[in-house]
């Protein structure tokens, strides 16, 4: 069955065969928010910084999302939105069929449910607390007695191939990198819930160390059912762990799509460029063209239109006029690029002629 | 759906728990010569205040004017006598007990006040942030010296007046010290993953940010504990705070002035005491702060 | 064969600063040719960032310990003291670091550092230092240059401050580029604009440049040849196509197949290197590896294996180089 949003958004063609898609679980449809620059009276007046301006996706249950981009992107800031770490301007987050935030879900409910674990594996752990105190915390605000928080930390520190009589007495500084990442993976999965947000959860560790975090993320989700949102700036990374992959330029969604759709016959030019910047493993085949030149714009002045039209190679004088919807493509899982190429109706050069009816 | 903590077989063996923070804190602080050495100073003369009555040769109040002014090595009085007959090394034993007393209270008592303002000022942010601190600021624009000398002279003289003017002369700084530490802890990491774990904004101050805000705000405050101390026998010498016949050293800087060209050295003694106990307090706290600099 | 330009001979450097002595790099033999670019692969503790430093003398005097030589077109390096040592930098050897912002001082303009650092070499006005750092500029693709003299660093985007770096690097024509890690911190798009400019300017002028990085894919882009190390040691070094395409060390292949990602290994467990990183403090006797290797045998773990020639050019550490002709046995995965 076709989703509103589908309906919606349908550019004619032959509908594909209903695809069978697990529920959705997270549905976020127009999520903003800016950020005012400091300056001028009062701290105000300077102008704002677009970080997240539109953002539609939906993360189906049991699936890994992966999100990528550059920086000035805004996928960090949409996690914290989706995480309600920070209020957004506009949009909203419905969490399996009931919206976040309101009388049903309030947001105490919410956060049991939703977790992250964030890239600075340092920062992210009370450096006063030991490790299983910084694990035992999450269960205890939600009413769980102290010792059965503290015995489910010790659990979750065996789980996660941390010792419990070597690490849960230890502190913070005591531990590596990558020790410090699996024990917070502990503390997010502490809470039962049933999304984890991994905001370049891996980014900062060795390859070697960075592989068996991503096993052990894999071995996590198939047992205990899992969903994840997993941001990254490696494009490799996100192939091997996603289901659908979404890339986001400037605030707003270039392009989602099944992973290996997205990264074959990607259709939205900025993810061509970003999959053109994937190094070589071939000494003989040396990358002998950058896909694209100049630095990832600033999100504080975003080009009219289309926000990648200003370093496009197929850019004319419609993209920087008319801002271009997320455009159904073909396939059998939802595929959309937010581009008038993509889109019969834009009145591109390059788009797809309408096919007879 | 996920696991119940009987699933998972843990072996009962005891865990091994790493020595806390304040534990290795002392450890650090302890391989340190030069800050033992202060606090060593400080315990001693924290010590002969308390104990004064018992070690004092003679009676502070008590002076003969026939033998007023001597030079240390005087017998009967190893330091001398004041410019009222009195032995001075009493004087100065007692005199430790007030300028202690004057130094540690009033920035304990800032301690108290200004690190409530500025934690709630950095951790709800926003317009209570700017309201508190802007207020603090305009205390904070006031020179010190000044500021304690105008509030001591509303209040008038004496003790408990010259402890209010320097709790307030210090409330501002530790306030803003309290702020800035709050708001850069606020944005850690670990703060925003108690949060996203649902956590009441109380339950976060109380777990979270204070363990690892008080420490700093109180190396802080004790860098202040010498300026409270000069700051107090600033105003005695004045006229202000401390009034005769009290033995505290600023006092009595003020009256041996008269003796400052018939008898330096005697003149000199209150002046050393405020030194060695300032310099005392300020290499403890380098120290403190030293050792709680704990990097991975 | 020219005489190689750089030699670096049996180096070892030890810290003393902290508890305890750490032995970040242990016995290194390098040498690099002119024109070549080598690349420093490894992770955090394998001592490449260490090796490069130590070329340009950049550690605290008094708690190094440097021991071993190494020589620049016939210069002994680790002689070298006061205004000797000052001339040498920037003129024989320049270095390019992660992160442009630090490198730069945040109060001047782009253009006034390089000047200076032109002057600080050689004797010309600030007009025709200033000429020279303008067609520095247009030669790393700074565009409108003439304006980007003028600016300062935080007024740059990331990829024009690593440009400006190495602008600023190239200002006294080195013999030789010492790069960091220089696009680590940098975007994808980036990256790969900053590594073409790099082997494109490698070319135009001849440099010979030693480039570090824990990323094999930046390996494989920019250099001609390729040592891994791990805990401060070199244990696999050769031609890139050598070292790529038949990797002997186990450490090598197991970086390698991590890397495999995408495609084939969706749905796969990852063949990951069990354990962490050394422990550069207390580093057990005989291969640093063996704690981590799947072939580890008593002969590893009680003897430092010396170099074995593979093939001309490919030295390999390992003792048990006979057993990876076809590349590591298929293990347990770890997690």
């Amino acid at each position: 069955m076709l989703s509103a949003e589908e309906i919606d958004n349908w550019n004619g063609g032959t509908p594909p065969a209903p695809a069978k898609l697990p529920p959705a679980l997270l549905e976020v449809s127009g999520l903003v928010k800016h950020f005012p620059l400091k300056g001028g009276l009062f701290g105000r007046g300077q102008g704002v910084v677009r970080a997240v301006d539109g953002v539609d996706f939906t993360v189906y249950t049991g699936e890994t999302l992966g999100i990528v981009g550059e920086s000035g992107c805004g996928k960090s800031t949409t996690a914290r939105l989706v995480m309600q770490l920070i209020r957004p301007d506009d949009g909203r987050i419905v969490f399996d069929g009931v919206d976040v935030g309101g009388p049903k879900l309030p947001l105490k409910g919410y956060r049991a449910q939703v977790q992250m674990v964030f890239q600075d594996s340092y920062a992210s752990l009370n450096p006063r607390m030991t490790i299983e105190e910084s694990i035992a915390f999450g269960p205890t605000v939600h009413g769980v007695s102290q010792s059965e928080a503290v015995a489910r930390a010790r659990a979750l520190l065996d789980r996660v191939g941390l010792a419990p009589q070597r690490f849960a007495g230890r502190y913070p500084h005591e531990l590596s990198g990558g020790q410090r990442q699996r024990v917070n993976i502990a503390r997010a999965l502490a809470l039962k819930p049933r999304v984890l947000i991994l905001d370049e959860a891996v980014s900062a560790l060795d390859k070697s160390v960075e592989a068996q975090v991503l096993n052990l993320l894999l071995d996590l989700k198939d047992e205990y059912g899992l969903t994840y949102v997993f941001i990254s700036h490696d494009l490799e990374v996100v192939r091997y762990m996603s289901d659908r992959v979404m890339v986001m330029y400037l605030g707003k969604v270039a392009e989602i799509g099944p992973t290996e759709q997205l990264y074959r016959a990607s259709r939205h030019p900025y993810t061509t460029a970003l999959l053109g910047s994937l190094l070589s493993m071939d000494p003989d085949r040396r990358t002998t063209e950058a896909p694209l030149a100049g630095d990832p714009p600033n999100p504080i002045n975003p080009p009219p239109g289309c926000r990648f039209h200003t370093r496009c190679r197929s850019a004319e004088a419609l993209c920087s006029e008319k801002v271009p919807g997320p455009t159904r493509i073909d396939g059998e899982a939802p595929h959309y690029a937010a581009c008038h190429m993509a889109d019969r109706t834009s009145g591109h050069s390059r788009a797809p002629a309408r096919s007879p009816v | 759906m996920l696991f119940a903590p009987a699933d998972v077989k843990v072996p009962a063996v005891p865990i091994e728990r790493s020595p806390g923070y304040w534990s290795t804190v002392w450890r650090r602080f302890s391989r340190d010569p030069v800050a033992m050495a202060a606090l060593a100073v400080i315990v001693l003369l924290i010590l002969v205040a308390i104990f004064a009555p018992y070690l004092a040769p003679a009676d502070p109040y008590r002076g003969m004017t026939l033998r007023r002014l001597r030079p240390p090595g005087t017998e009967g009085y190893p330091l001398g006598t004041d410019e009222l007959g009195r032995d001075m090394l009493s004087r100065l034993m007692y005199g430790a007990r007030l300028s202690l007393f004057m130094g540690v209270t009033p920035v304990f008592l800032a301690l108290f006040i200004g690190a409530a303002i500025g934690i709630t000022a950095g951790y709800v942010g926003g317009w209570v942030n700017t309201i508190l601190m802007r207020t603090m600021d305009v205390f904070f624009a006031f020179p010190s010296v000044l500021l304690a000398i105008a509030l001591s002279g509303a209040l008038g003289a004496g003790i408990v007046n010259g402890l209010i003017s320097l709790t307030v002369v210090f409330i501002p700084p530790i306030a803003r010290v309290a702020e800035s530490v709050t708001t850069s802890i606020r944005t850690r990491d670990y703060v925003e993953a108690a949060r996203a774990s649902g956590a009441s904004a109380l339950l976060i101050i109380r777990k979270h940010v204070l363990g690892n805000v008080l420490g700093p705000i109180f190396v802080y405050a004790m860098s202040l504990i010498a300026v409270s101390m000069i700051l107090a026998s600033g105003l005695s010498f004045l006229g202000l705070g401390v009034k005769p016949p009290e033995p505290e050293w600023g006092l009595m800087l003020n009256t041996l002035r008269t003796a400052m060209y018939t008898q330096p050295l005697l003149c000199a003694l209150p002046g050393v005491m405020i030194f060695i106990t300032s310099i005392s307090f300020n290499l403890l706290t380098d120290g403190l702060r030293s050792a709680m600099d704990i990097k991975a | 064969m020219s005489a190689p330009l750089l030699e670096i001979e049996r180096l070892s450097v030890t810290f003393s600063g902290g508890k305890k002595l750490v032995r970040a790099v242990d016995g290194v033999d390098l040498s690099l040719g002119r024109g070549e670019v080598l690349s420093l692969l490894g992770e955090s503790g394998s001592g490449k960032s260490v090796t490069l430093r130590t070329v340009l003398r950049l550690h605290n005097e008094r708690r190094t310990k440097v021991e071993g030589s190494i020589r620049l077109d016939g210069t002994d390096v680790l002689a070298l003291k006061g205004r000797a040592l000052t001339d040498f930098r920037g003129k024989e050897a320049a270095m390019i670091f992660q992160e442009p912002m630090l490198a730069f001082d945040p109060v001047y303009t782009v253009g006034q550092q390089i000047v200076e650092a032109i002057r600080q070499h050689e004797q010309v006005t600030s007009a025709e230092g200033r000429k020279r750092a303008l067609e520095l500029f247009e030669r790393v693709r700074i565009p409108s240059p003439e304006r980007r003299l003028d600016a300062y660093p935080h007024e740059m985007s990331g990829g024009m401050r690593q440009r400006a770096m190495i602008a600023l690097a190239l200002a006294c024509r080195p013999k030789v580029l010492l790069a960091d890690e220089p696009t680590t911190a940098l975007d994808a798009t980036v990256q790969v604009q900053i590594l073409l400019l790099l082997r494109e300017l490698q070319r135009e002028l001849g440099l010979s440049v030693i480039f570090v990085t824990h990323d094999i894919g930046v390996a494989v882009e920019v250099a001609d040849r390729i040592a891994v190390m791990y805990a401060g040691r070199i244990v696999e070094i050769g031609s890139v196509r050598d070292v790529i395409r038949t990797p002997r060390h186990p450490y090598t292949l197991g970086l390698l197949s991590t890397r495999g990602h995408g495609g084939g290994l969706s749905g796969d467990r990852l063949p990951a290197i069990p354990g962490s990183p050394p422990d550069l403090t207390a580093l057990p006797p005989g291969c640093a590896f063996a704690p981590r290797c799947q072939l580890a045998s008593d002969v590893c773990r009680q003897a430092a294996p010396e170099a074995v020639t593979l093939a001309p050019g490919h030295l390999v550490r390992c003792h048990r180089t006979a057993d990876t002709v076809k590349g590591l046995p298929k293990a347990a995965v770890t997690s």
